[in-house]
């Protein structure tokens, strides 16, 4: 019974929208969920419902294979980690309230301190549990090999490794030649850009949120939800065809999930007026071409000319790189837009051009 | 820490005295002449803020990082004493590393060692974000640190084709599929349709990103020998010189961030 409803959560359909909120109360909340308390229990509660989550057969399967362990270890990390950066950042957020300096510039931690003995010996003792930990788990699971190459028998799933199935999993939103090359490719120039948009001077050797709130907002919501996030689910929720499974599922074959998809100028030119498609691709096209380019070139200028948030970035940064920001922003905001459009109106493409091989 | 009996006794010999050319590092000027006078810690300061020491600020993330790339470098040095890139041996080569080396782990080691990689260096990046610590001075060693992610990512991928299994040649031709959609340089992406003179196709599947990738327009025997050297020689040789430059800007920055 609870098994089944959480194979229904577990649907992007569902768990993106959890995910996305879960997030939001998170960082609403941030001091509440990085207290030691809340660390605490939801260590406390997590321990027996993972052992709940192994002991089904069908969940058991998917995450004993040895490549599939690393996730397990990425997803412990990141857990930990993100609470701790709260915390860190909560409680140097209090001090700051009360007119105090964070706690890494208190004297005492400002202070001179010999590299030997206390950074390297800090090293060392990191060496050795790394080197323990990776002899450890080179002993207990050995390196997967499976058949050898067959170029002419595809198995099913076919999954990239791990660290990009995120962008595997874009490809159910997306065409390759955004999914696989043009975003992924401004991830990594945005990556780069940051420290070249963010002008704001505060926060820079500290942990803190309250004063660089809207950056740590958009990074950690690309870096937890858009990428961590779609990577649990390209990896334990997608079985043969690419088709969703739920964690307690088995990995049927079968299953047969029927979709319907149409594009927006189908929506548009068919059902809404009525006449039929164009013959010119152009004119087809047209409401895509301008909701895309309404959707780069005037949401920035409407963001920066109505929102009081808005005008401020535009005061803060500069034009340039307000545009840069935005167009970066939107960009990675693209993918979300486009995963509940496709849910709610099982939208294919906002522009088809599959004649150009263009489609978005 | 001076020490007594043997233990000094050693500590005087001409042997010890050549290698160590200071005391044991008990007093200021020892404590200098250890982190100055050897090559591999001279890359820490001499002195640093405590709070740049903590745990709890870098969580040795970077540093673990780096420890990984050189554990991957030695394991991976000795698995290519029994690996031969080509279609014939590749597979084979995997299997009798398994069954003649008892109780070996390197490739295991290897392998959960590029996993660990990649995870630490997301990790790393994550801290550098929450500490602010890509704002000036330190932009553009942020900008080396993303060149250093994405060549950790393919650092890994290039090694996944290498059992030549499975596993690998799909989960290479899934990656490598994409390479075919980038706009006007991919035979299947926007723009390559245009690019043709009468019947002329100049962007085939022929000459595209994904041929010169590959050296083929599948995963066969060529990119077996691409990805091999791109992982064994090339991007290794380029990421030992960026993490070279990425600590050299650490410390030109000023040392690990501190509140200014
Ligand atoms: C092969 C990959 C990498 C290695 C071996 C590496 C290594 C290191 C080390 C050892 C440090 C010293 C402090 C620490 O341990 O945190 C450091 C600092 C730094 N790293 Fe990296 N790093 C890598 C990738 C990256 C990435 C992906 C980024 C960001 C995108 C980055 C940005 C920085 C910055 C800005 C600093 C200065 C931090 C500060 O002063 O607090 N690095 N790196």
């Amino acid at each position: 019974m609870l098994k089944a409803l959480i194979n229904q959560l577990a649907d992007p359909i569902i768990s993106f929208p959890i995910a996305t909120l879960a997030f939001w109360w998170m960082i609403k909340y941030y001091r509440f969920f990085g207290s030691k308390k809340f660390g605490m229990w939801a260590l406390i509660v997590s321990i027996p419902v993972v052992a709940w989550f192994f002991a089904d057969p069908n969940f058991y399967l998917i995450i004993k294979t040895p490549d599939n362990v690393p996730i397990g270890i990425l997803l412990i990390l990141v857990c930990f980690f993100t609470w701790f950066s709260l915390h860190k950042a909560a409680v140097n957020d209090e001090r700051i309230e009360q007119g105090l300096v964070p706690i890494e510039a208190l004297p005492e931690n400002r202070e001179k301190v010999w590299s030997w003995p206390n950074l390297v010996y800090t090293e060392l003792f990191a060496i050795i549990a790394c080197t323990a930990f990776l002899v450890i788990w080179a002993i207990i699971f050995k390196a997967p090999l499976e058949e050898p190459a067959n170029p002419t028998w595809a198995p099913n799933p076919a999954k990239a490794p791990w660290y990009f199935l995120g962008l595997q999993e874009m490809l159910v939103y997306f065409d390759p030649w955004m999914a696989g090359v043009v975003l992924p490719g401004l991830v990594v120039a945005g990556l780069i850009a940051i420290p070249y948009i963010d002008t704001n001077p505060k926060g820079n050797g500290y942990f803190t949120f309250m004063e660089r709130k809207w950056a740590i907002i958009s990074f950690l919501y690309g870096w937890l939800v858009l990428w961590v996030y779609l990577i649990i689910v390209g990896v334990f929720f997608r079985g043969p065809n690419w088709t969703f499974y739920g964690p307690f599922e088995y990995w049927d074959l079968h299953k047969v999930v029927a979709e319907y998809n149409i594009n927006l100028s189908e929506f548009i030119w068919i059902k809404g007026l009525g006449i039929g498609m164009p013959k010119n691709l152009i004119l087809r096209e047209i409401f895509g071409i301008l909701l895309t380019f309404a959707y780069v070139g005037i949401i920035p200028v409407w963001v920066a000319k109505a929102t009081k948030i808005g005008r401020k970035f535009y005061e803060d940064m500069g034009s340039i790189r307000y545009y840069i920001f935005m167009f970066l922003f939107i960009t990675m905001m693209s993918l979300p837009i486009k995963m509940v459009l496709r849910w709610l109106f099982s939208l294919k493409y906002i522009v088809a051009l599959p004649e150009w091989e263009l489609n978005l | 820490m001076a020490g007594n009996g043997i233990a000094k006794k050693v500590r005087e010999t001409q042997v010890w005295k050549s290698i160590f050319r200071h005391g044991p590092p008990d007093n200021a000027r020892n404590r200098a002449a250890v982190i100055a006078g050897n090559v591999f810690l001279h890359l820490h300061p001499i002195k640093l803020k405590k709070s740049g020491v903590q745990l709890g600020y870098t969580w040795c993330m970077g540093g673990l990082t780096f420890f990984i790339f050189l554990a991957l470098t030695v394991t991976g040095l000795l698995l290519m004493f029994y690996y031969r890139p080509t279609a014939e041996y590749a597979f084979n080569d995997i299997i009798a590393l398994r069954e003649h080396v008892p109780l070996g782990i390197m490739r295991e080691i290897h392998r959960w060692g590029a996993h660990a990689m990649v995870i630490t260096v997301w990790i790393h990046m994550f801290r550098v974000f929450m500490t602010g610590s890509y704002k000036p001075p330190r932009e553009f060693n942020w900008g080396i640190g993303v060149i250093l992610l994405v060549l950790t990512l393919l650092l890994s991928f290039t090694g996944y084709l290498l059992p030549w299994d499975q596993l690998a040649i799909w989960a290479i031709t899934v990656g490598s599929n994409m390479a075919k959609a980038t706009p006007f340089m991919g035979n299947g992406g926007p723009g390559a349709m245009l690019a043709r003179i009468g019947d002329f196709v100049m962007v085939s599947d022929k000459n595209d990103v994904r041929f010169q990738l590959l050296g083929g327009r599948f995963v066969g025997e060529p990119a077996l020998l691409r990805f091999y050297i791109l992982h064994c020689v090339f991007i290794p040789l380029v990421v030992g010189v960026l993490i070279a430059v990425h600590f050299w800007r650490v410390r030109k920055d000023g040392g690990i961030s501190a509140p200014l």
